[in-house]
């Protein structure tokens, strides 16, 4: 799950870490009222939604009067704004940050993350502040430093000492640092995060080191132990479909072609997409309705692949272990009845009670076009669309 | 031989009494896994079906020197199982649940360090020993005891791949899920030399998929060290950056953990990858028949 900055600031701050005064704004008049609340001569609005590049794409401003902050909040809210990493449709800014300017000297990167190859959280420190690390990582690796964190001593201050000074703090800023990134490494633990991202970390024009952005995510695994950071979840900044799946315990990822499909288990919903693609055709989603599905989940899968209108056939492809084929078969023709299913519907069922399943699809009167394996289900499904690069 | 697991191997299942345990220690049961014990803390003294329960797993291996358990507790309390268990000695300790905090893995991957334990998973669906040993959720049924080994991320996938070989005559020495999670105890390359060791593994078919860069890893390893043909497949070439597919390893972030890095990787190693997840059987097949 992701946060916005303005929340990230928050929960930051409450484990210590220095960040900028401010307010956030849902209407241009509050965003002037922040500005005077600020009582500072400048302040910085920011759009407040979960993707990166917001400076360049024309995000954030600079003000000087509580007049200027209203006119720029009233430019930027309720409609989309398009970075690099939104895709083209943007996405719509609900919220703007009101925050107290800073003095920038230097531009620096910090961050945290759940480092997969140590197996443990590793500090990502770098001079090159203010621009994508994966870019610094791959055209200068050697300006990016990583250092795993053992996770029973925790972040010693040495280690943050020798971050500290690979990024060339001096004097008081290098306490500082220990400080905030010893908070930040705290704040990490105590809320399940996968992620923190001070970018920049700034050294102010008077020697503080503040976080001048922050971005956070956290493990979804983790949640049900925090509350107040579920609560943080901002429903419009996720796709509604998938919000719905998430009710029944259904993984559904929303994508860009035709061919819905339904799946049991991550892996085998992943290699069903790619078959269809190696078939010709580009899939809906991915969705794994998991091992334990029932009629009532199935039925659910079957409506939220088809609240998607690009939809134009169904591909289920289910080896069924532990999940009976038989029990399948009625969750699916339950559903498409349920539904009133009018697109071609594809079925490839394997395992445990397969006979009988493939019976009562056949007996159930819908219509089906039941598939061998993997490649003749792809194929079929396909065909059913009118063939290869059809849905282009 | 085979790896892991076999015949002599004594099960104790962690959450014998939940919904999940019951059915599976029966399935294990019935398959001829021997399941000695069950842990349950509060319900010491008494008995699943005939299968004894103890309060610790430390006194369910003093009495029945079960050398094997596997967890089905729920999430929130599955780090601590799988502490318990290390901490109590038990060689092999497999965790099936999924959805284990990545941060309790990362101290339960430290206490593993100063162990003698082997851990796989979590969120995976076991080991099986085809003809010897099951232990975990995969349907007995579709395996066959031979000689061809599988490593994978994916559990339904791996029966997917399973199944193939069965169809087609070629039956399996031992298959291993090391799970689908971004933290799991043990990974493709430590599983890829129990398999070199193993004189009844005469072949290996790795299933990786997105997220991380174990599979790149892998390819390195076997192009060094492994003696024996390897087949690959790699779920996941659709699959969009940024988004997390159902497993939390599957994620393709910071331009790592994409499909085609590691599918270039592996086939760099001289390793065959199957570009569709249909071909897995049959591209070993191939590969069998040109060795023999």
């Amino acid at each position: 799950m992701n946060i916005h900055e303005f929340q990230a600031k928050q929960v930051l701050a409450r484990f210590g870490a220095p960040v900028p005064k401010g307010q956030v704004a849902s209407t241009p008049h509050e965003a002037a009222a922040a500005f005077t609340t600020l009582g500072q001569p400048k302040a910085v609005v920011k759009a407040q939604i979960h993707a990166g590049g917001r400076g360049k794409a024309g995000g954030v401003k600079l003000v000087s009067s509580a007049d200027e902050a209203r006119e720029f909040a009233a430019k930027i809210l309720g409609k989309p704004l398009i970075t690099h990493q939104t895709g083209p449709q943007g996405r719509v800014v609900r919220r703007v940050y009101v925050e107290q300017a800073s003095q920038i000297a230097r531009e620096l990167y910090l961050g945290m993350v759940v480092d997969r190859k140590a197996a443990t959280v590793s500090i990502i420190v770098s001079s090159e502040g203010g621009m994508e690390i994966e870019e610094v990582a791959a055209k200068t690796p050697e300006k990016v430093i990583s250092e795993p964190i053992d996770p029973l001593v925790g972040l010693a201050s040495f280690q943050a000492r020798k971050a500290a000074f690979a990024l060339g703090l001096k004097d008081k800023q290098v306490n500082q640092f220990v400080a905030l990134a010893t908070s930040l490494y705290k704040a990490f633990w105590a809320t399940d995060a996968s992620l923190i991202e001070i970018n920049p970390l700034v050294v102010t024009a008077d020697g503080h080191v503040i976080c001048l952005d922050a971005k956070m995510s956290f493990d979804d695994n983790g949640l049900f132990r925090h509350p107040e950071i579920r609560e943080l979840r901002d429903p419009n900044e996720e796709d509604p479909a998938e919000i719905e799946a998430s009710k029944y315990d259904l993984n559904y990822v929303h994508l860009d072609g035709t061919i819905g499909c339904m799946v049991n288990g991550a892996g085998l919903a992943m290699a069903t997409m790619d078959i269809v693609k190696q078939a010709g055709a580009e899939p809906a989603n991915f969705l794994d309705v998991g091992g334990g599905a029932n009629a009532e989940k199935v039925a659910a899968a079957f409506r939220i692949l088809l609240s998607d209108e690009r939809v134009k056939a169904v591909l289920i492809n289910i080896f069924g272990g532990i999940m009976r084929c038989d029990v399948l078969a009625e969750g699916v023709v339950e559903a498409a009845r349920q539904v009133q299913l009018k697109l071609p519907l594809v079925v490839r069922m394997e395992g445990t009670n397969v006979d009988r399943g493939k019976q009562i699809l056949k007996d159930s009167g819908i219509k089906v076009i039941t598939a061998n394996d993997m490649a003749d289900a792809a194929r079929r499904v396909v065909e059913a669309i009118g063939g290869r690069g059809a849905n282009r | 031989m085979s790896i892991l697991v076999d015949k002599n191997t004594r099960v104790l299942t962690q959450g014998i009494t939940g919904a999940t345990g019951q059915f599976h220690t029966r399935a294990c049961r019935e398959y001829g896994t021997q399941m000695v014990a069950g842990v349950v803390p509060g319900k010491g003294g008494t008995d699943f079906e005939g299968i004894p329960i103890f309060d610790t797993v430390e006194a369910a291996r003093r009495a029945t020197g079960c050398n094997a358990t596997v967890i089905y507790v729920p999430p929130a309390f599955a780090g601590d199982a799988m502490l318990e268990a290390i901490a109590a000695g038990i060689e092999l300790v497999i965790c099936i649940t999924e959805g284990v905090p990545v941060l309790d893995m990362v101290r339960v991957k430290h206490y593993l360090k100063s162990s003698k334990s082997r851990l796989i998973g979590p969120n995976c669906p076991g080991v099986i020993t085809p003809g010897q040993c099951k232990i975990g959720i995969m349907p007995g049924y579709i395996h066959t005891p031979g000689h061809v080994g599988v490593v994978s991320r994916s559990g339904t996938l791996t029966y997917e791949a399973v199944h193939q070989l069965t169809q087609l005559g070629i039956g399996q020495s031992s298959c291993v899920g090391i799970g689908g999670d971004p933290i799991v105890g043990t990974g493709h390359i430590e599983v890829l030399e129990l398999f070199n060791r193993d004189p009844e593994t005469h072949a290996v078919i790795l299933i990786g998929e997105i997220g991380g860069t174990a599979e790149e890893e892998a390819a390195q390893y076997i192009k060094q060290n492994f003696k024996k043909p390897v087949v690959a497949f790699i779920a996941g070439q659709t699959a969009p950056k940024g988004r997390r597919m159902g497993h939390a390893g599957a994620i393709i972030s910071g331009g790592h953990g994409g499909a085609a890095d590691k599918i270039a990787a592996l086939r760099a190693a001289g390793i065959a990858v199957a570009m569709s997840p249909a071909d897995l059987g049959s591209t070993m097949k191939d590969v069998l028949d040109k060795a023999a």
